[in-house]
């Protein structure tokens, strides 16, 4: 009697544990940058279609993301790359830890927004743009004029008043400074960098630490990007974004398969996954500028028009010249310890 | 002890060993001799980072000197009322890490500041929020040194000056300033390397004033460039080993000063000197009282500066990026595990070494690698981690990215004064012990359980207690080691603000004050419990 | 018992060539000893000499670097101190500070598989056997050096090993208390009649407790012997020196039995000088006898003139200067009796005798470091 009740047991649990085990055969880990109250909506997304894919979220800063991955380059951890910066990505491929695949409908994507190498390596799924953003009301009591272009910063009344990430510690930094360079040309960028850092009050380590410093009204000013400016706007900062008139640097997020995954057949259901229409409805919700033609709606507190206003960027410029512009930039600006205000 | 002896060479030695070859390497991993340093030196950079992390320091040390012993003094040396409170708040930095200081400053004289008058139209962002923020959290430090080194002053000198008809100042100059020299020099190095390698204070209030500490994290957060990265790390641990080495000798002579029977020193009154007394210590307090305040403040409010209304919702950190209530969660765990194999792990290695009577070599040996993490700044060693940890070919790999690489690069940062203490503790005991213990055929850890244990309680409570206060507050030795799985509250400070969501970072940062406080308000009764039942016989 | 013992054919425990060097410095050299059943054996030597490390070496708590223990027939050289047959008594006391009086007497039976009454009426004895019946719940801060020793007596012998070793366990005690005490340990050994080593610096110790006293130096055994030989016959100038007071004199052998001191010529029992060495001549102060109608023609009588005399209860020592060569004193020991008899003052020449069988004769010059 004892002996079958423990049978009927046993065989109960084996049921439950193979039944589990069909539900979510697979755990991917995936390292991302994606904001953390945008993780779970992105997960259940993706189990809508996937049920039987578990997502193991890793999240940091873009900064810290990347290093770790590095770091692990010759034991990786990670399966998927799922929202990280594409200039990010791109150093990954040239340390060859990316996988090459091409997506189910990969086609539909804006060219823009795929890697040109075919197969891919990586695929973009939304662009974040740089933005200027300008708090109300502390201009309002410096008086001080609503700046509507790149140049206008440089300007004498703004000394002291502008905040902008640095390039060596935070990667909107740098996608602002490589954009001016290629922009305003090799001299004259640096010319522009020279003027802007007489205004510039302090750099920060973060690249949306400006726009929420303006937010606050630490800095009436702050060089940040569009994505940032609208979600402290959406908490109700007296903030206004800028699009800058001479066009704005971007970068996007992006996705890839890292190499020697043991979950390669997982880990391409969700690559395919990032690029659907469905997934791109759901970047939108909080960006603007999606990598799939047509399905972007404007966003909340988003300035009007975002996709004008960005410029045509060189990622491979900024990858192949990042160590030279990085050692340039400290050279000229690092050094002055002096904070001026 | 072999086993001991390999965890401390494993987790201290070994990793900062592949630091020292990572930065003789290029990002494939060939040796290029002395190349990184080359190009780093040729930075100009390098030299305004070291240099602004020597004045912030050196400042820094100098005032927390002074005032801590203007304030150890009062404490020690006058008859001023309400001791009991002064000690108390003197303590408080020691339960924040030491961000909190720089988040609170922003609140104070940050541009929107209430207070930014009184800098005078200069930037808190910069040198001076460094300078004000860093002895903040270090007073504590330097004023518990300045303490012991009053404390032990002999009575008879002071019967002695009196007896002489010595004048208070001449009293002050030639017997209580030397009677203290070696604790003032000690706490003076103390500051110095806790502010050198710090990391937390400059990275949220420095603006940019490039330290050492924050330098490490550009070039491997920033640009991944892990060699440079180790470069750097090796030029922050010379100072540190410097100041470390001087420490150790004048502590060998603060040593050679106790061994004299001193007479305790008993104040007596004197209405004008307690007064004043009384006067500065309020101050210093107040001020204290008035960083950790705004910092609560600043947790409980709904939009700084444009909306202060009163709002829990900056608790609700599963909103903030940088880590949720997980985090905090996960701190305690770190914290507890740390504190239980910490101290555990650590008794038994100063146990091997003050009471081993085999391989003398040897145990010089593991007391001179125990020493040594003290002089490793908290960023090196997690860097350190990453290289040595993360390498597939290490055994060690599996810990990597899980909660025991966290908690052993703990206990590694905090060993040093976590053994000394457990070496002072046993050394107060009998020698024969074990050969008592031995001759009855009581088997060695029957004696160890029975009465080496019991008799060292009070000092593996104190271990216990001083590796949990570390493990919640420390940024540095952590930030480049933990996971998604691992986030942790003090580092989610430091990533919160890192965000702009200043906010949560205070609301966190004060979640970690209320449990270290609460750890200390447990450990306070345990103690008490404790002493009551099984050390009665110390009382009687 | 210890009086038939001391003749036992077989001993109990026994050295052969223990040698311990820490590092480049020698310890011990080449010990050799046998120790034998009930014996009380007193290893005594100045600081330093390695008699602690000898105890220890016993214990097997410092493991000699060559040679072999033996106990009770069994080669015990190699063992570890839990697997040997002591019980040892420290200097320090080593009390457990946190467990009760009892506990501590205790502690060596609990894991015996003892059953708890019996351990506590054992425990009970020997309280009442080192006299401190009553003081079991006390913790041992509580009590005096004096009791804490006793109770770590009680400890040491609670299991009835067969070796009990002291390791200087008077030496932190009030000097009353420390005589009373070596009374009362001597009395517990007789009646257990268990064999016991004692370490000790303190040579009256050694003299009144000891049934045999080995003096060490250096590392090496100067002499064995019972107190009364130790202290009668010293058999080097070493031993000579370190127990009791001695005089010694310069001298060379003008014969087989005759040295010569100064002017003087000494007579003595030894027989194996040549003429012409360099000799040490000793005695003790109570040897030297002051006499009333000799003359210097007699054996062994010389002249004194009588420097100064410092009174110590009992008895006067007194500093004798020989007549002849002003600079050579002597000290002796007068029995107060007889200085009030002969009505000795300081600055009285009087005559000296030397008994020759209490002359000692070393081999070269003495060096004292006094």
């Amino acid at each position: 009697m004892k002996r079958r009740y423990l049978h009927s047991m046993l065989a109960a649990v084996a049921v439950t544990v193979l039944a589990s085990q069909s539900w979510a055969a697979t755990t991917l880990t995936v390292y991302t940058a994606i904001e953390a109250d945008d993780l779970k909506r992105y997960a259940a997304e993706f189990n809508k279609y996937y049920p039987d894919i578990e997502i193991k979220w890793v999240r940091d800063s873009t900064g810290i993301v990347t290093a770790k991955l590095l770091a692990e380059k010759n034991n990786p951890q990670a399966d998927v790359v799922w929202g990280l910066a594409a200039t990010s990505l791109m150093l990954l491929k040239a340390e060859g830890m990316t996988q090459a695949y091409k997506p189910k409908g990969v086609e539909q994507l804006d060219k823009k927004f795929v890697d040109g190498e075919d197969p891919p390596h990586w695929t973009g799924m939304d662009a974040w743009v740089a933005a200027i953003c300008v708090n109300t009301v502390e201009a309002k009591k410096l008086n001080l004029p609503m700046p509507t272009s790149w140049k206008d910063l440089t300007k004498p009344v703004y000394k002291g008043h502008v905040v902008m990430p640095n390039p060596n510690s935070s990667g909107t930094g740098f996608l602002d400074v490589s954009s001016w360079l290629q922009m305003f040309g090799e001299e004259g960028g640096w010319q522009f960098m020279d003027s802007l850092h007489q205004n510039i009050a302090w750099y920060t380590h973060s690249g949306s630490k400006p726009c929420r410093q303006a937010g606050s009204g630490e800095t009436p000013i702050g060089v940040s990007f569009a994505y940032r400016g609208a979600k402290v706007k959406n908490k109700g900062a007296p903030v206004e974004i800028v699009m800058p008139a001479e066009g704005a640097g971007w970068d996007m997020e992006a996705t890839t398969i890292i190499k020697g995954t043991k979950n390669l057949e997982a880990a391409k259901k969700l690559v395919d996954f990032s690029v659907s229409k469905e997934a791109n409805q759901m970047y939108n919700s909080v960006y603007a500028v999606v990598a799939y033609p047509g399905v972007a709606q404007p966003v909340k507190n988003y300035p009007e028009n975002i996709g004008a206003k960005m410029m045509n960027n060189d990622f491979q410029f900024a990858a192949d010249n990042r160590k030279r512009i990085l050692k340039e930039w400290q050279r000229r600006y690092d050094s002055k310890s002096e904070p001026k205000s | 002890m072999l086993a001991i002896g390999a965890f401390l060479v494993v987790c201290v030695l070994l990793p900062l060993y592949s630091m020292l070859s990572k930065s003789f390497e290029n990002a494939d991993g060939d040796f290029i001799g002395l190349a990184n340093y080359a190009d780093y030196f040729s930075t100009p950079a390098l030299f305004l980072s070291a240099i602004n992390s020597l004045y912030v320091s050196v400042t820094a040390s100098v005032i927390v000197l002074v005032t801590a012993f203007v304030y150890g003094y009062a404490l020690t040396r006058s008859c001023m009322p309400f001791k009991w409170f002064f000690k108390l708040v003197a303590l408080v930095p020691l339960l924040t890490p030491s961000l909190l200081s720089g988040i609170s400053l922003v609140y104070w004289f940050g541009k929107q500041g209430v207070a930014k008058e009184l800098l005078f139209g200069e930037l808190i962002y910069g040198p001076i929020g460094i300078i004000i923020g860093s002895a903040y959290w270090v007073f504590p430090h330097a004023l518990m040194i300045v303490i012991t080194a009053l404390t032990i002053t002999d009575a008879r000198l002071y019967e002695a000056a009196t007896a002489l008809r010595t004048g208070t100042l001449r009293t002050f100059f030639t017997i209580t300033l030397p009677g203290c020299k070696y604790g003032l020099i000690s706490a003076g190095f103390v500051t110095f390397t806790l502010i050198f390698t710090d990391f937390g204070v400059p990275k949220v209030i420095g603006g940019n004033y490039n330290v050492l500490a924050t330098d490490i994290y550009k070039q491997v957060i920033g640009q991944q460039n892990f060699e440079m990265g180790a470069v750097v790390s090796m030029i922050l641990l010379l100072p540190a080993v410097l100041a470390f080495t001087v420490d150790r000798v004048v502590q060998k002579k603060q040593v050679a000063l106790l061994s004299a029977q001193a007479v305790p020193y008993r104040p007596k009154p004197k209405r004008k000197r307690d007064l004043c007394m009384l006067v500065f210590c309020s101050i210093v307090a107040a001020l204290i009282l008035l960083m950790i305040g705004m910092a609560q403040y600043a947790a409980l409010i709904t939009f700084w500066p444009y909306n202060l209304e009163f709002t829990l919702a900056n608790y609700d950190f599963d909103l903030a990026n940088g880590g949720g209530w997980d985090s905090y969660f996960n701190s305690i765990r770190m914290a507890l595990y740390t504190a239980a194999f910490g101290t555990v792990i650590i008794f038994f290695g100063a146990y091997l070494v003050e009471k081993g009577r085999r391989f003398i070599a040897g145990r010089s040996i593991f007391h001179a690698i125990a020493m040594l993490p003290l002089a490793v700044p908290g960023m090196v060693l997690g860097l350190s981690y990453i290289f040595f940890f993360n390498n597939p070919s290490n055994p060690f790999n599996f810990i990597y990215g899980t909660m025991a690489i966290l908690v052993v690069a703990t206990i590694t940062h905090f060993y040093t004064v976590s053994h000394l203490t457990a070496v002072t503790a046993l050394k107060q005991m009998d020698a024969e012990f074990e050969s008592v213990g031995a001759s009855l055929k009581a088997p060695f850890y029957r004696t160890f359980a029975r009465v080496t244990v019991p008799v060292c309680m009070p000092a593996a409570l104190d271990i216990s207690m001083y590796l949990f206060l570390n493990a919640m507050t420390t940024v540095s030795a952590v930030v480049f080691i933990y996971s998604s799985d691992t986030t942790l509250a003090s580092v989610a400070v430091l990533n919160m603000d890192d965000q702009g969501e200043i906010a949560f970072a205070a609301a966190m940062a004060m979640m970690i004050a209320y449990t270290c406080a609460g750890a200390r308000i447990l450990h306070a009764l345990l103690t008490r419990s404790i002493m009551r039942t099984t050390q009665a016989w110390r009382t009687s | 018992m210890t009086a038939d013992a001391k003749h036992a054919p077989t001993p109990y425990l026994r050295l052969f060539d223990v040698t311990k060097r820490f590092g480049d410095f020698i310890a011990l050299k080449d010990i050799s000893l046998e120790i034998y059943e009930g014996e009380f054996v007193c290893f005594l030597g100045p600081s330093g000499c390695g008699k602690t490390t000898l105890l220890r070496a016993i214990a097997g708590l410092d493991i000699q670097t060559s040679g072999t223990v033996e106990q009770n027939g069994q080669d015990v050289s190699a063992l570890p101190p839990y697997e040997r047959d002591f019980g040892i008594v420290f200097q320090s006391y080593a009390l457990f500070p946190n467990l009760t009086v009892a506990k501590n007497v205790a502690y060596g039976l609990e894991n015996r598989k003892i059953a708890k009454r019996d351990v506590r009426q054992r425990v009970a004895e020997l309280l009442q056997l080192v006299g401190l019946p009553d003081q079991g719940d006390k913790y041992p801060r509580q009590l005096s050096g004096g009791q804490q020793q006793r109770i770590a007596l009680a400890r040491a012998i609670a299991t009835s090993p067969g070796l009990l070793l002291l390791d200087e366990p008077l030496s932190a005690l009030d000097a009353k208390v420390r005589v009373h005490l070596r009374h009362e340990v001597k009395q517990l050994q007789r009646r257990l009649g268990i064999t016991t080593v004692m370490v000790t610096h303190d040579q009256e110790e050694a003299l009144t407790m000891a049934d045999r006293i080995v003096v060490m130096n250096q590392g090496v055994i100067e002499q064995i012997g019972t107190p009364e030989d130790i202290y009668r016959k010293p058999s080097t100038s070493f031993v000579a020196d370190f127990i009791g007071t001695m005089n010694f004199v310069a001298g060379t052998a003008v014969g087989p039995d005759r040295v010569r001191c100064g002017d003087n010529v000494l007579a003595c029992e030894t027989s194996d000088m040549r003429e012409g060495d360099v000799v040490t001549v000793a005695v003790r102060p109570e040897d030297i006898v002051l006499r009333e109608g000799v003359s210097e023609s007699e054996e062994n009588v010389f002249s004194v003139r009588i420097d100064a005399m410092e009174f110590l209860g009992s008895y006067v020592r007194a500093d004798l200067a020989l007549e002849a060569r002003g600079d050579q004193i002597l000290r002796a020991d007068l029995s107060i009796n007889l200085v009030r008899r002969m009505q000795i003052a300081e600055g009285d020449e009087r005559f000296v005798n030397i008994p020759k069988e209490r002359i000692r004769v070393y081999q070269g010059t003495v060096n004292r470091d006094v």
